[in-house]
């Protein structure tokens, strides 16, 4: 099954709100707690990153029997350089977003330390799309 | 995931009941629904909180209750009082009368309950590992409201064993040496923890032999010292405890002892909206979290007989006069009896309750939620309760488990029939595409 959230740009007042739903959803379908913590740490780091660094986006995630896969998509502007971001303490945030406790330099790395599957395509000047995907299986 | 079943102190009188929707809306389990005009409890999903006793307009919600005569079981009678029973009654009557009356009335020895706090302190109880911020698990209600609705937090859950089990089996450690059968009671205001020590595999049912309800007791003291004017102050000993220990059941009574990060929230609305916020995003800059289901605390139980706040001060009050550092003597007397105690300080890890799934089975469950999203596209979302189910998100999760049919939403009835209803239900919106509707 499909879920659409929309992450509009630079409100952080409702950050965690989309990651929130979701999760509500992972406990109606009594995904196991452990599995759900990851996600919503996973979920929560890039509805931020959309929040914080893009014009805009989306989160889109799918269910199904064995796995689940989280799809972040944004509107730009893209990351300019991925082995960069990726690297722990490493960050461009904004000074003014980092005076809001986000901007660490833990976002990207705290993803793929928790999910299972990573992809990230992105280029400088265009939109970022990150796949995150989740076994269930595993945890059970 | 436990398959054993929880027994249920709260139960509601069909005589009483008028079906009127009020404990189903206010239900923090979502475990009430309304069936042939009456409320009923799902087992599997009540805690025992009492939040559906504080609203019934009609006094529907009662309180399961053992009769008195269950002490005559006994040849040694002893009773775990908690420092809020004491605060129940009123200037005019001291903590020494009301314990002349409780021995007068049957019990053979008395312990506060706070007691076991410092028991926990002359201990140094080590809390095994724990996930930041730890959760106190004193109030019983806090803690199967996370086992049920917060599955992610359950590992925050402190597991040192509450003061009233440390107390009972101190007591009975202390008393193991008497010649006959021993009965250990406690003295609850609390529909939650009635409903633990009645479940058999509790550790309540094993530490206690009984459970008194405050207001039962608290009428045979009043009935007691009304008709024996001679109950003499002073004459018995107040079991002894510390300061802090006493302030234990009241709001912040537990982190104004606590040295680092840490808060206090009460009543169960307060609760939820912080677990809410505590299970989304990490709050580890926090160390320890006092939760009390009960507005002011345990002086806030449904059990009680008078204002809590007045109850509360009267505790600060008796607080005043204990010492900040235990007295030597009861120290002595807990370390006489630390064998026992410390091989009992911690509680086995919480489980997780999955009653407010779909499903416990993943694929089911996934097939459920696409019903569920099916049925919220026709239900209107206006939470009207007539169905007798607490919301439509509810009535489309029965419907989807095959617990309630579309047909009980009176308002999409009243659209269909155009009955003079639909005058005011008809121009709402279902939320599905509006072309749809007569198909509906």
């Amino acid at each position: 099954m499909y879920q659409e959230y929309l992450v509009p740009a630079k409100d952080f007042s409702i950050a965690g709100v989309a990651s929130s739903n979701f999760k509500r959803l992972l406990k109606q379908l009594n995904v196991p707690p452990k599995l759900i913590k990851r996600i919503m740490v996973a979920v929560f780091e890039a509805e931020i990153n959309v929040i914080a660094h893009s014009y805009g986006g989306k989160i889109l995630c799918e269910i199904s029997e064995d796995t689940i896969t989280v799809q972040v998509i944004d509107t730009g502007p893209g990351i300019a350089d991925l082995d960069l971001a990726m690297t722990e303490g490493w960050s461009t945030a904004s000074e003014e977003i980092q005076e809001l406790g986000y901007g660490a330099g833990m976002g990207l790395p705290n993803i793929k330390k928790n999910c299972d599957r990573l992809s990230i395509n992105t280029k400088s000047g265009e939109h970022t799309h990150i796949t995150m995907g989740f076994d269930l299986k595993e945890e059970q | 995931m436990t398959e054993m079943s929880f027994h249920h102190a709260i139960k509601v009188i069909p005589s009483a009941c008028k079906g009127c929707t009020h404990c189903m809306k206010q239900c923090p389990t979502q475990a009430i629904r309304v069936r042939y005009g009456k409320a009923e409890i799902d087992g599997q999903r009540c805690i025992d909180c009492g939040q559906c006793m504080a609203v019934c307009p009609n006094s529907a919600i009662k309180v399961e209750e053992d009769p008195f005569k269950q002490l005559e079981n006994y040849d040694f009678r002893v009773a775990i009082v908690p420092a809020a029973f004491f605060a129940q009654f009123p200037d005019t009557i001291s903590d020494a009368q009301v314990l002349g009356a409780l021995y007068g009335i049957g019990f053979t020895h008395i312990y506060l309950a706070e007691t076991g706090v410092d028991i926990l302190s002359v201990l140094h109880a080590k809390q095994p590992s724990y996930e930041l911020p730890m959760i106190s698990n004193f109030c019983p209600a806090v803690q199967r409201l996370i086992q049920i609705r917060f599955p992610l937090l359950v590992d925050n859950l402190s597991r040192l064993r509450p003061p009233a089990q440390i107390t009972a089996i101190f007591a009975r450690s202390e008393l193991s040496s008497l010649p006959s059968l021993l009965g250990i009671f406690y003295i609850t205001p609390c529909a939650a923890k009635i409903a633990q020590f009645k479940t058999e595999w509790s550790e309540e049912h094993r530490l206690f032999d009984g459970i008194i309800n405050a207001n039962t007791l608290y009428n045979l003291v009043r009935s007691y010292l009304s008709s024996n004017e001679k109950v003499q102050d002073g004459t018995f000993t107040f079991p002894g405890c510390t300061k802090s220990a006493l302030l234990w059941s009241l709001v912040r009574g537990q982190i104004s002892s606590y040295e680092g990060r840490s808060l206090a929230v009460d009543e169960m609305h307060n609760v939820i909206e912080f677990l809410e916020i505590l299970e989304d995003e990490e709050q580890s800059n926090l160390h320890f979290l006092e939760l009390d289901a009960c507005a002011e605390g345990c002086v806030g139980g449904r059990l009680n007989v008078r204002n809590r706040f007045l109850a509360s001060e009267r505790i600060k009050h008796s607080s005043q006069q204990l010492p900040i550092v235990l007295a030597d003597e009861l120290q002595q007397r807990i370390l006489d009896q630390q064998t026992l105690l410390r091989n009992n300080l911690v509680l086995p890890p919480f489980e997780t309750n999955p009653s407010l799934s779909l499903d416990t089975n993943h694929s089911k469950a996934l097939y459920k939620l696409s019903k569920v999203n099916a049925m919220l596209q026709r239900l209107p979302g206006i939470d009207c309760g007539l169905c007798g189910s607490p919301s439509c998100e509810s009535l489309a999760e029965d419907i989807a488990q095959n617990k309630a049919s579309l047909r009980q939403c009176a308002v999409l009835k009243a659209r269909e029939d155009s009955q003079p209803l639909a005058r005011i239900w008809g121009g709402i919106s279902t939320g599905a595409d509006e072309s749809k509707d007569d198909q509906v």
